[in-house]
């Protein structure tokens, strides 16, 4: 270590690899991942969810839950951000996460034309 | 180091409690359940130190939910993957379950365990994986000694730890920046800082789970201590009975120097440190400072007289700074917050939180780390769980084989190194033993006693000859031959061996047997003077086992667990115990499932 600002950058890389183990309260983002989802194609909207906040360094908490009826709608996804209603989001393609990740959990606009649902926790 | 994306982590525990436990097989079975459902490239396995709670082993935790399953067995972790993994559902039988309330805990930080601790030392200890130096960077570590290395003077850093309050954690609670101070103004154009890592007494497992947990901390408070004394090479001396900390600790050495986190020019300041590890034979006595010394230069583990002390003459004849693993560990939590976030925390006169290893007779056996000035009762009651079976609390056996017994009285007493010592007690490195109804403090004060004797190096007489004539007194009681005057002279022997040995050990070896006598004096007397041991304990005064005829139910359960065949009778009629074979070991007491089995 030459310096004290090339540890601080080494450790910028570092950080985002072990954030998931902050205990604090983070966006959260939920797939369905019933075996309805997973036909539908949930697995792929989940690897690109990864990919999206990987590239975009967020802090998001990313899981998943089994099915909850609407299996017509599938792949389903559910975003929690903190203090706001959860919002449902349906009948995705891959292409979709972007758009959602970029409105909505960046910019806090929900992306009407794919939103199906929202409720209260 | 690699850089993957996964979508949950999941910790399991592999110190050296839960591997005992079985965490090797489950991890094992977990890399296997995740490679049939094709999660492993989204799921990441990552082995931690120890988290505390041994008692609840083999320990996983799932983030980023931050669920604590517990007590998992092979089985289980085929239920966690389908359940939890691949269908987030969380599986409610395999958490964590409060006794009193059988309350299901899912978040571990909720645990009445974890919620009363505050964790400066063990804040990392099972939350990374202690052979990734990339996690302890990403978390911020190192970075107290680049700013120490970069923008503090050496006198600067000695003056933060002096104001900070932080006391050594090995026992004698001397202050950490004053001893400091000592070596950096000692002349000598070499010197040393050692860590003392021979961790000894029987019941304590702080210093093992730190190095196994979080070696990187220790290592990092070793860099920050020598630049502060002018310290260009150091030496961790650590108990070769100790192997993961080890290999722990190599990898860590190895890992840092790869990053020139350790060797020459660190952080372009031109200043070098080197560090070494020595692993000692396991001699209680070398955790003594000089005989530690001793034992690093290849010289038998004995310890000399001070003055001089190891800051002015130490390590090879050099000007050396010993400090054990917990106070290290402390250091870069000091420079990084600053004196008075440390200084926050704690009482009056001990700043900052004690790590303890609670074991005997208690519900939550493991690793505590608690803000100095926390009761006893919190820790042994809220934290610990109380006693195992309902038992009657009797006394807490703190400072191992140096320290003394604290008593119901006491346990409201705000705990901290001054208060401990004036009730008899004392800090010690922090073993903290559980002790209930049916502990004979007799048979305890033995059993240091024993200890001590076993461990005394024989340089000097008192503790040598000494410590033995106490121990065949000791043994005299407890087999019930003892003689007249046999009190006196065990209480005059300890206060003599406490004036006069040499060093630490024998100077406090007597401390189990004046603190027992001081509050349990009666148990002696009663062993002496009426044959009995209210406990039980002592076989050769224990009086047999009866069964009251009127309770009996004739079950039978007594016969099936006798040892020696002393019970006989017809089954749903009445049994009988023949006294003359009964050896008063309490099993059948134990299994009676209507309490009619008493000590006559």
């Amino acid at each position: 270590m030459k310096s004290l600002e090339e540890l601080k950058e080494l450790r910028e890389k570092l950080q985002k690899d072990i954030a998931m183990r902050d205990d604090s309260e983070k966006p959260k983002i939920i797939i369905g991942m019933g075996t309805c989802g997973i036909a539908a194609g949930a697995r792929n909207i989940l690897q690109a969810v990864l990919e999206e906040i990987d590239k975009r360094n967020l802090d998001i908490v990313v899981t998943q839950t089994g099915c909850i009826g609407m299996c017509e709608k599938e792949p389903l996804l559910d975003v929690q951000l903190p203090g706001k209603k959860r919002v449902t989001y349906g009948n995705l393609e891959v292409n979709d996460v972007k758009r959602i990740i970029v409105e909505y959990v960046i910019n806090g606009k929900i992306v009407e034309d794919l939103a199906i649902a929202h409720f209260e926790e | 180091m690699d850089h993957s994306i996964y979508r949950s982590h999941v910790l399991i525990c592999t110190g050296t409690g839960c591997v005992s436990s079985g965490a090797k097989n489950i991890k094992v079975k977990l890399e296997d359940e995740l490679a049939r459902f094709s999660l492993n490239k989204e799921i990441k396995i990552i082995e931690t130190g120890c988290h505390g709670f041994c008692e609840k082993g083999p320990i996983m935790i799932v983030y980023p939910e931050g669920v604590f399953y517990c007590q998992l067995e092979e089985e289980d972790v085929v239920t966690i993957v389908e359940e939890h993994l691949l269908k987030g559902r969380i599986v409610d039988g395999l958490l964590y379950k409060e006794p009193l309330t059988e309350e299901s805990i899912p978040a571990y930080q909720d645990i009445d365990f974890y919620k009363k601790q505050e964790r400066i030392v063990l804040e990392n200890c099972g939350k990374v994986n202690p052979e990734s130096i990339g996690e302890y960077i990403g978390l911020g570590g190192y970075e107290a000694a680049g700013k120490a290395l970069t923008t503090m003077t050496p006198l600067e850093v000695i003056e933060t730890v002096k104001q900070s309050g932080l006391r050594g954690r090995g026992g004698g609670g001397f202050l950490t920046g004053l001893k400091w101070q000592f070596t950096h103004t000692a002349k000598g154009d070499k010197k040393y800082v050692i860590c003392n890592a021979d961790e000894g007494d029987p019941g304590a497992f702080m210093d093992r789970s730190i190095l196994e947990g979080d070696p990187h901390r220790v290592i990092e408070g070793m860099i920050i201590a020598a630049y502060a004394i002018g310290a260009d090479e150091g030496y961790v001396y650590v108990r070769a009975e100790y192997p993961l900390a080890i290999s722990r600790l190599e990898k860590a050495i190895e890992d840092a120097e790869e990053l020139e986190l350790l060797g020459q020019d660190l952080f372009g300041s031109g200043f070098n440190f080197k560090l070494n590890i020595k692993k000692g034979a396991g001699a209680f006595v070398c955790g003594e400072e000089t005989a530690l010394m001793a034992s690093i230069e290849g010289k038998r583990g004995m310890p000399r007289p001070r003055p001089p002390y190891p800051s002015v003459k130490g390590l090879w004849g050099k000007p050396t700074n010993i400090n054990n693993v917990e106070t290290y560990a402390n250091v870069p939590f000091v420079i990084k917050e600053g004196a008075a976030a440390f200084a926050a925390i704690g009482t009056a006169d001990s700043k900052g939180t004690k790590v303890f290893a609670l074991t005997g007779k208690i519900n939550n056996t493991g690793l505590v780390e608690v803000p100095m000035g926390i009761t006893l009762r919190e820790i042994i009651f809220d934290i610990g769980g109380g006693l195992t079976d309902g038992k009657e609390f009797k006394a807490v056996q703190i400072g191992g084989p140096s320290g003394g017994c604290i008593t119901e009285e006491n346990l409201d007493l705000p705990i901290d190194y001054d208060s401990l010592k004036s009730i008899g007690a004392m800090m010690g490195s922090g073993g903290m033993v559980v002790m209930d109804e049916k502990t004979c403090m007799v048979d305890v004060a033995r059993f240091f006693l024993n200890f001590t004797q076993n461990e005394s190096c024989g340089k000097c007489t008192p503790c040598r000859e000494g410590t033995k004539r106490m121990l065949e007194i000791l043994n005299r009681i407890c087999e019930g031959e003892a003689r007249e005057g046999d009190l006196e002279l065990l209480e005059a022997l300890a206060h003599h061996i406490k004036d006069t040995a040499l060093c630490g050990l024998g100077q406090t070896a007597p401390n189990p047997v004046l603190s027992t006598l001081e509050y349990f004096r009666e148990e002696y007397e009663a062993h002496i003077n009426e044959q009995k041991c209210p406990a039980g304990v002592c076989n050769a005064l224990a009086s047999s086992y009866q069964i009251d005829q009127a309770v009996c139910v004739g079950c039978g359960m007594c016969v099936k667990v006798c040892p020696v065949d002393a019970i006989s009778g017809k089954p749903k009629e009445s049994y009988d115990i023949d006294a003359e074979l009964c050896i008063s070991c309490g099993a059948c007491a134990d299994k009676c499932p209507v309490d009619a089995i008493s000590q006559g």
